[in-house]
């Protein structure tokens, strides 16, 4: 990747969204910005689980947070709660919504890890994961007696995400070229994509992150050279699930709609897969995993669908089933044959080569 | 005071699900000091398979004093090579390997046997057969039907059963072992592979039980309960002390009867702003609370008695 110009892969990127309108079509452009939002996510997640070392199986519950943050404080819905007080909902800037979701998430993060961070790292597995039902539960529930999320109908007519003036649900022209909004919406994604890629590096390389895979690796060993080890695993729980509330938010404005449907368990599983199958905090690892992985329903669609029906005649196997099935399976082969991922950094590589050795 | 009471015999009788299950986490846990996800899918696979051959075989005009046994039978069957089949395949390459790995591929075990499940079974409720007219008794005004009499007595003989077998047996004095140290137990001549893919066998038939005795008391079985029961277990196992096997007996009645209670009164306490809809959030509240002001559980201390 290196090698290549900067200024070359900044134009494929670019023109990327215009070629995938031209060759396969726009709602495939619509299936990108979907993936960029899970690649946020995994890489969100690849910070607790890849350079930590910390198991989380709920991590979706930040994503939801951030989501229903923005479908709360920018829709009509509010309305319906609280009349007197929001005669038509409350409706705030993304842009002011976004760092509120991002410290609410961390805080929830924080809350969430303090009671199990002292414990083994399999207890804070099953917290998490618990965690991620009961919110569930809570957005589920909470349309009664005060009408809080609307329940299992979800928040609707939530606010297209607004840029300088510019709503990005429209088609804008900008220098003349007319820009649908899933192009736009492609090109916001992209900015906070690197952005998190960008944030992700540095913490990789610094103090912090160094203290992280120390920690990853030997937490005694850490702890004896000076590493608070409690308050680095809470900041690597909190930075991952301000990730996802900034991911959740993101999403809530392209989607125009949120419900509890979103954010189930197996959503939480996807994102894991993607930074398990990619490889545990490798970057570009993570990025392929997340775009294989959120690619890979809609090839599936295209492919298994017609084959069935070609061969059987009807389909004997959805591909949602048939999905998890492969995910389930992935994740047990990588974990026995390749535990690194598929596309690992060369430093977790090598150490895991030498566990081996020993 | 009849409320309290139906509670009560509620909470006892989902209680006693509860500690089978815990049981299964509980002794692999001693044994390996690692959690099994995928024991609640161990468990939704043992009501499955139990049902489906039930309503087969009461659909071929069998009694159902004959057609029960059998099917639970041929669950127990299936349960144990399942519990046997994750452990080779998933478990024991990983025994040396990092922490996270065995937990990545329990997950993905729990993941395949789940779409498993919905391929053969579909995404439709199952729903269980009457097989012979349930009587209900009164006891001080609160009801109890025969299939939880049965449930709360048959949990209770099992678990009697295992103890014996911990404490009494050659087998269970080589699981002792190898709770106690892998190493020096290995040393003694004790077959440290056998004995954990038993421990593991023994776990699995358990949870078969537990799913059939599940699927009796709803009346309904679907490839999705395993997840939430098999969370509620983990939680028992941690309350009552996770290794420790009267730890997840108690453990599992105590959560059976917070989580009965609770339902019952969370809407007086909190003034009808939240109903009995949050009953599944008092297993995670027992959870947190537990990891919080006493991480090793209730019984957690007395070592001794790890299984």
């Amino acid at each position: 990747m290196a090698k290549l110009p900067k200024y070359i892969l900044l134009l494929v990127v670019v023109l990327l969204p215009f070629a995938i309108d031209a060759l396969l079509g726009r709602g495939w452009v619509r299936i990108v910005d979907f993936a960029m939002l899970y690649i946020m996510l995994a890489l969100g997640l690849n910070i607790v689980v890849g350079y930590a070392g910390l198991l989380d199986l709920g991590y979706i519950a930040f994503f939801a947070v951030g989501a229903y943050c923005y479908a709360l404080t920018g829709s009509p819905h509010l309305a319906l709660a609280f009349p007197q007080l929001f005669p038509d909902g409350l409706h705030l800037s993304f842009l002011v919504v976004l760092p509120m979701a991002a410290l609410l998430a961390g805080g929830m993060g924080v809350i969430l890890g303090a009671p199990t961070l002292r414990l083994r790292g399999d207890y804070l597995a099953i917290v998490t994961l618990g965690f991620g039902e009961i919110i569930r539960i809570f957005m589920n529930n909470l349309n009664a007696p005060v009408n809080l999320t609307n329940g299992p109908q979800g928040i609707s007519r939530i606010d297209p995400i607004n840029i300088a003036g510019m709503s990005l649900n429209a088609t804008q022209k900008i220098f003349g070229i007319a820009l649908p909004s899933v192009h736009l919406y492609f090109y916001l994604f992209l900015t906070f994509a690197a952005l998190v890629v960008f944030v992700s590096h540095r913490l990789e390389r610094s103090r912090i992150g160094r203290a992280w895979m120390a920690i990853r690796e030997d937490e005694v060993a850490a702890s004896a050279m000076g590493i608070n080890t409690r308050n680095l695993k809470l900041l690597a729980f909190a930075m991952g699930a301000a990730f996802g509330g900034v991911s959740g938010t993101l999403f809530a404005g392209f989607q125009g709609f949120v419900s509890p449907e979103s954010f189930s368990l197996m959503e939480s599983i996807m994102v894991l897969c993607m930074v398990v199958l990619g490889g545990m905090g490798h970057i570009y690892g993570v990025i392929l995993g997340g775009l294989l992985l959120a690619l890979m329903p809609e090839m599936l669609r295209h492919s298994v669908v017609p084959m069935q029906q070609a061969l059987f005649g009807r389909i004997i196997i959805d591909p949602e089933s048939l999905r998890m099935l492969l995910f389930g399976t992935a994740l047990i082969a990588v974990m026995l044959y390749r535990p690194a991922g598929l596309w690992p950094s060369p430093v977790r590589r090598r150490e895991l080569l030498t566990d081996e050795m020993e | 005071m009849e409320i309290f009471l139906q509670q009560i015999i509620n909470g006892l009788v989902q209680g006693s699900v509860y500690a089978l299950v815990a049981l299964g986490y509980t002794m692999v846990y001693g044994i390996l000091g690692l959690i099994n996800f995928a024991h609640g899918e161990v468990v939704m696979m043992g009501a499955m398979i139990s049902l489906s051959v039930l309503t087969a075989l009461i659909g071929i005009g069998l009694s159902p004093f004959l057609a029960l046994p059998l099917s639970l039978t041929l669950a127990m069957a299936g349960c144990m090579a399942l519990g046997y089949g994750i452990e080779r395949i998933a478990y024991r390459p990983l025994r040396h390997a990092p922490r996270l790995a065995p937990l990545i591929t329990a997950i993905g075990v729990s993941i395949v046997l789940q779409n498993l499940a919905m391929m053969i079974w579909g995404r439709d409720y199952h729903s269980f057969p009457q097989l012979f007219s349930n009587h209900t008794h009164q006891i001080f005004g609160a009801i109890i039907s025969d299939i939880q009499l049965i449930i709360v007595i048959a949990a209770l003989c099992i678990m009697a059963g295992l103890m014996l077998l911990i404490h009494r047996t050659r087998l269970g004095r080589a699981m002792r072992a190898i709770a106690e140290n892998q190493h020096a137990a290995q040393l003694m001549g004790v077959d440290v592979n056998r004995v954990i893919s038993i421990t593991f066998m023994i776990g699995s038939a358990l949870a078969a039980v537990a799913g059939l005795m599940v699927s009796a008391n709803y009346g309904l079985a679907h490839y999705y309960m395993g997840f939430l029961l098999g969370l509620k277990a983990f939680t028992a196992a941690v309350l009552g002390g996770i290794g420790n096997l009267r730890g997840a007996m108690l453990g599992g009645l105590l959560l059976g009867l917070i989580e009965s209670l609770g339902a019952g009164y969370i809407g007086d306490i909190t003034g009808g702003f939240m109903g009995s809809q949050y009953q599944d959030v008092f297993a995670f509240l027992v959870l947190i609370a537990v990891l919080v002001f006493r991480p090793s559980g209730l019984l957690g201390e007395r070592l001794a008695e790890r299984a």
